[in-house]
């Protein structure tokens, strides 16, 4: 395998992990706020058919990306009616937005199924591409992959470094202790909810107006996605950076599966697609074993030395969601 | 406002309403005739004995797996991984006829320990999902969906690879049985086996009096509404919720089972169509009781059997039947929930 | 600045929290408001802090009517609370949850805001540090920072909800001193609280609550015995002591060594004695809830044996010791002790020994009716316990209990629980040492420690006293232990014995 080819294969990972990116920081933000979005699998589907058709009728890609952000916070709205105002199950109602969704997605799809339509242009940058190496992996990508290198520093910076990001903090890890320094709990749960649904949002139309244009059904691959990025917000520790790590690590081992496909004949290809997802398990194991109460008795039995820094491994690894996520907020 | 009989099915009636205007609106945005396409409905479902027989034959691994369901929400755990552990049941299931094929033994005891075979395998992989759980700490809803995937992936690889068609793997999967080994049926035309039946009726009853009448039930059910507490009430918890992960295992292996030794008499890659998802929806939808489990599982059967025909009929995608439900369960969930909000509020 | 409350009224369903309570501070004054527990203090201040909303009433401050609809006005009039569990952010830097909330530009300016910080915490003299992390700190310590914040946002009206919990004696004193200062300052301090001694060493006047009315107001001197009645009703008749402690021994604690999250105690020695009672003092976290839930092989030890009646159980979980007789009753009820949504007879069957496969409905149903009544639960065998009233679902957890027990380790028995339920609940308590069942128990209540234990067990930071017979303690003694005074002379004493 050449140098070129190496490359371009991973220019590919940056620009196939944005559509993942733009999922991941809008579930950071909304669960950020305690609030879990479920729905993730079919609103990305439905988001990546509604952007697309909105697209092909009108001809214009920004109205296909403004349908998408559309689409995400709407189903993002009802997920924060059903855990804000109702105090439902917020994993339920997710669950069934997940599967309605994507259902929805197939029956209105149906009749622009396989039709070629607009599709998302490289933004070249003059000068800049003909860089070596850089030039490659930075500078000929599409508007979107630069917006998801944008998007993840610009939230990084919102949520650890600005005095609404600290507010939107302390609702997810404490709302009582948040309300009564003035903020209005449940109305910034229902901004931050829908803002990131919107965020989010756009990761359909990524997907089906560049990444993988158009829309195909039920063969258009992107179902699992969703599931996928809620285990990396986890993943992520509610970090955009770390998230943003856990996205092109993925995007990179689903490269890596179709790299290696030819050198495995017999294996159908769908095998190898599979191959992040053991690793997935594999890393919320990591990052979630230092919880779990056997671990804990285990280690008493351990000398001193080697508890302590067993430990500090596990506690390094570990991520600690928002307190309150998934429990609404009541004053009484 | 209370607990009584007229409210519920005021609540009932009115959800079925709201999710048929909704299914409308969607038909209308589609540009299809709303009438049409739930007369198609209907038709598709009850029009001939045979749709009504293929209704029953989709109601079998759907009530099997709401069954097991039921143990998995009364212990509080979500169990998404219950379409994987219909795959692996139904690959141990093929794995044991492919081994006693040739073995002479005889047919019914075959099937039989395809069965055993199911439960097992379902079993197995169900408790995969639980020890993550238990052990590493990894919330079972991820860890199932990863667990569903890998299925899918072992699935296709012995489709593809190992067990493939003699001359060319494909997508009709693998070689069907000899019809010596498949589980009988009412007339050689259908699919439907009064034994299947039989098995789903009966798994929904063991449930519905293990939830009522049992210590393990009620332990279950102390488990699922807080775990601390029936721990500190001398419950071995992590134990009871691995059983209620292993039961509901083999109630959905069982469905893998049945689906390959009665329907499809070989693997095929969809071998779970769907249907664990599917009893989440009923799961949820009858409000975790095993009561009313049964018809509403045969109306969620009926609706797929019923949509199968709209492709051809009226150029629509059957995932209609998906959206009807899907709206269904979502307008009872939020509906429940602003219910109990009122009674709460109401200060009863 | 003057706070006026007039005719302040809340329900909730039956209960009248606040019955039209109307009360004036003056400027620059510290007020007590005192009251047992559910006499209507904490919801009073709830609603002069936008917390909760009166259903009517009227607040002004320096004769002007304001409109406190949230949390956000009260901040806005200059009002600030301190709640009894320090709302802060534990997770978080102390620089961040300082600044959380301060109106101000998009960024952080954390540099500036440090700089306001450690301003005001010299001023103090507290010694807070920006960059460390809150759950570092101590209650105390969070009360600190608390203060800071809520001055650093322009409080002129402090409310104060029993902050004397949970906090060190020299925490206290500097609390003390820094509440008379911004009351010098002009502030006015509403300092809420059931401890009588605090209320009269520090305020300027007091007002007592009882049952949601205001009952009375007084003046320094205070007159001890006047308050009592105001608060109570009535002369509090102290159950008499009684001892039934045995010879022979039922938990045998052995150079025990406990490693918890922040706290670490070294080589525990002691025995509990059969109907012997023994409490277990100090301030939250320090160390005694680890301690008791080791008791119960709820965790396990770092060294050393734990032995129930002789018989070694270190390292067995606690449904080994549940068979050996050991019962332990969790201080959530709710929450760890008994199972919402589940009924009073469910609960009969699930402590039962479990007998077959299928549940006889029937004999459950008459076990539970039996045990309501010997146990006087106001309920019903089909409520579900989440209906029940506090005291009742400590009943309730008694009810429960098996029969006969050899150990009983209890945290916080009578927590919320009014005076009639907390003799009661000690009544059944000292009837199982009658039988012989000895008895573990936590309080923050020094007089509930002082009242029923046989001997003490002091814990602070980690130390931990041996067990101190009860009649050679006061509540002065056994504050000072608790506030990490006196121990030198105590080792002493041991050093001698």
């Amino acid at each position: 395998m050449s140098g070129d080819i190496i490359l371009i294969g991973l220019a590919g990972v940056l620009s196939s992990a944005a559509p993942i990116i733009f999922g991941v920081v809008g579930e950071t933000i909304s669960e950020r706020a305690g609030v879990i979005n479920l729905s993730m699998n079919g609103m990305i589907l439905l988001t990546a058919m509604g952007g697309f058709a909105v697209s092909l009728a009108t001809g214009s890609l920004i109205l296909g990306f403004l349908a998408g952000a559309a689409i995400g916070a709407l189903v993002a709205l009802i997920v924060a009616f059903a855990s804000i105002t109702i105090k439902a199950s917020q994993v339920a109602v997710g669950f069934v937005l997940a599967l309605l969704c994507r259902d929805l997605s197939y029956f209105l799809g149906n009749p622009i199924m396989g039709e070629a339509g607009p599709r998302l242009p490289s933004a070249s940058i003059p000068m800049l591409k003909d860089l070596p190496v850089i030039g490659a992996l930075f500078f000929r990508q599409d508007l979107m992959t630069w917006l998801s290198f944008i998007l993840i520093l610009a939230a990084w910076f919102f949520i650890f470094r600005t005095r609404p990001g600290l507010v939107l903090r302390g609702i997810g890890e404490k709302p009582a202790a948040a309300y009564v320094r003035g903020a209005n709990v449940n109305r910034l749960r229902y901004l931050y909810t829908v803002l990131g649904g919107a965020i989010a949002g756009l990761a359909g139309p990524i997907f089906s107006l560049s990444v993988k244009a158009g829309w195909k059904g039920t063969i258009s691959g992107l179902d699992g996605i969703g599931w996928i990025v809620l285990a990396i917000t986890i993943f992520g520790g509610w970090n955009p950076f770390k998230a943003a790590f856990g996205a092109y690590l993925f995007a990179f081992l689903q490269w890596l599966g179709l790299v290696l496909q030819p050198a495995l004949p017999g294996l159908p290809s769908q095998v190898l697609q599979v191959a992040p997802f053991p690793l997935m398990i594999l890393s919320l194991l990591l990052v979630n074993i230092g919880n779990a109460e056997w671990v804990e008795l285990s280690l008493a039995h351990l000398p001193p030395r080697a508890r302590r820094s067993i430990s500090r491994l596990l506690r390094a690894m570990n991520a600690t969601p928002p307190a309150a996520l998934g429990t609404p907020f009541a004053k009484d | 406002m209370r607990d009584s009989r007229p409210n519920r099915t005021l609540l009932q009636i009115g959800a079925i309403a709201l999710a048929l205007l909704f299914t409308t609106f969607v038909l209308l945005a589609a540009k299809a005739p709303p009438l049409a396409a739930y007369l198609n409905l209907g038709l598709g479902a009850l029009g001939s004995w045979e749709v009504i027989s293929n209704v029953l034959v989709s109601w079998v691994p759907l009530l099997l797996v709401t069954s097991g369901l039921l143990l998995t929400f009364t212990v509080g755990l979500w169990n998404i991984g219950i379409e994987g552990q219909i795959t692996v049941g139904a690959i141990f299931s093929t794995w044991a006829f492919r081994l006693l094929l040739g073995s002479g033994m005889a047919p019914g005891l075959v099937i039989l320990a395809a069965f055993l075979a199911g439960m097992l395998g379902g079993a197995l992989w169900a408790m995969l999902a639980g020890a993550l759980k238990t052990f590493g700490g990894v919330n079972e809803i991820f860890g199932g969906l990863g667990l569903n995937f890998v299925a899918t992936a072992l699935n296709l690889w012995l489709i593809f690879g190992p067990w493939k068609r003699p001359g060319v793997a494909s997508m009709s999967g693998t070689v069907p049985f000899d019809p010596s080994l498949w589980l009988p049926t009412l007339n050689p035309q259908s699919r439907l086996s009064p034994i299947a039946v039989g098995i789903a009726v009966a798994a929904i009853l063991v449930v519905y009096g293990m939830l009522r009448g049992t210590y393990f039930g009620l332990r279950l059910k102390a488990v699922g509404k807080n775990p601390r507490a029936a721990f500190l009430l001398g419950i071995p918890t992590w134990q009871y919720m691995m059983a209620s992960f292993a039961l509901c295992g083999l109630f959905a292996g069982l469905a893998g089972a049945v689906q390959v030794a009665s329907v499809y008499h070989r693997l095929i890659p969809s071998i779970s169509s769907g249907y664990g998802y599917m009893g989440l929806m009923v799961a949820m939808l009858v409000n975790y009781k095993a009561a009313i489990a049964a018809p509403v599982a045969l109306f969620f059967a009926a609706l797929n059997v019923g949509s199968i025909q709209l492709p051809i009929v009226l150029q629509l995608d059957s995932s209609l039947a998906g959206v009807l439900q899907g709206t269904l369960v979502l307008v009872v969930l939020l509906a429940q929930g602003a219910r109990t909000r009122m009674l709460k509020k109401e200060g009863l | 600045m003057q706070v006026e409350l007039r005719d302040i009224r809340k329900t909730y369903g039956p209960v009248k929290a606040n019955a039209g309570i109307s009360l004036r501070i003056p400027a620059a004054s510290i007020q007590g408001i005192l009251g047992e527990n559910g006499a209507g203090k904490s919801t009073l201040m709830k609603i002069l802090s936008g917390f909760i909303l009166p259903d009517s009433g009227e607040i002004f401050l320096d004769g002007q009517a304001v409109s406190i609809r949230s949390p956000a006005d009260s901040i806005r009039n200059g009002i600030g609370m301190l709640h009894q569990d320090p709302l802060d952010f534990p997770p978080m830097k102390l620089i961040d949850d300082f600044i959380l909330g301060h109106p101000g530009a998009l960024g952080l300016g954390k540099a500036a805001a440090a700089r306001e910080f450690r301003a005001l915490a010299e001023q103090f003299d507290f010694a807070l540090e920006p960059e460390a992390w809150v759950d570092s700190l101590t209650v105390g310590e969070r009360q600190q920072l608390e203060i800071l914040r809520l001055l650093w946002l322009g409080a002129r009206v402090l409310i104060l909800d029993e902050p004397t919990t949970g906090i060190s004696l020299p925490q206290k004193e500097k609390l003390f001193a820094t509440l008379k200062r911004l009351a010098a300052e002009g502030m006015s301090i509403l300092f809420v609280s059931h401890k009588l001694e605090d209320v009269e060493f520090l305020c300027d006047r007091a007002a007592v609550l009882r049952q949601g009315s205001l009952v009375g107001e007084a003046r320094p001197p205070f007159d001890t015995r006047t308050l009592v009645e105001m608060m109570f009703g009535k002369e509090v008749p102290l159950a008499e002591r009684r001892t039934t402690v045995r010879e022979s021994g039922i938990l045998q604690v052995r150079d025990v060594s406990l490693e918890g999250l922040r706290i670490q105690m070294r080589n525990v020695s002691f025995e509990v004695r059969a109907g012997e009672v023994i409490g277990l003092a100090g301030m939250e976290g320090s160390g005694q809830s680890t301690f008791l839930g080791a008791c119960a092989g709820l965790s396990r030890p770092v060294e050393g044996s734990f032995c129930i009646e002789e018989q070694d159980m270190t390292g067995r979980s606690h449904h080994d010791y549940k068979k050996e007789g050991v019962a332990y009753l969790p201080a959530a009820r709710l929450e760890e002790g008994l199972v919402p949504g589940l009924s009073l007879t469910e609960h009969f069957v699930l402590a039962e020994e479990k007998k077959g496969v299928f549940i006889d409905r029937r004999k459950a149903r008459r076990l539970a009716q039996e045990r309501i009544e010997l146990y006087n639960i106001k309920g019903r065998p089909e409520s579900t316990v989440e209906s029940l009233s506090g005291g009742n679902q400590q009943r309730m957890l008694l009810a429960l209990l098996r029969s006969p027990l050899s150990l009983i380790l209890v945290e916080h028995p009578t927590r919320g629980l009014d005076i009639e339920s907390t003799i009661y609940i000690w009544s059944k308590l000292k009837a199982r040492c009658a039988e012989g069942t000895g008895i573990v128990f936590i309080s923050a209540d020094l007089d509930e420690i002082l009242q029923y234990s046989d001997r003490v067990i002091v814990f602070f930071a980690g130390k931990v006293s041996p067990p101190l017979p009860a009649s050679s303690l006061n509540v002065d003694r056994l504050g000072a232990l608790i506030g990490g005074k006196l121990w030198e002379e105590l080792e002493s004493e041991v050093a001698h014995a």
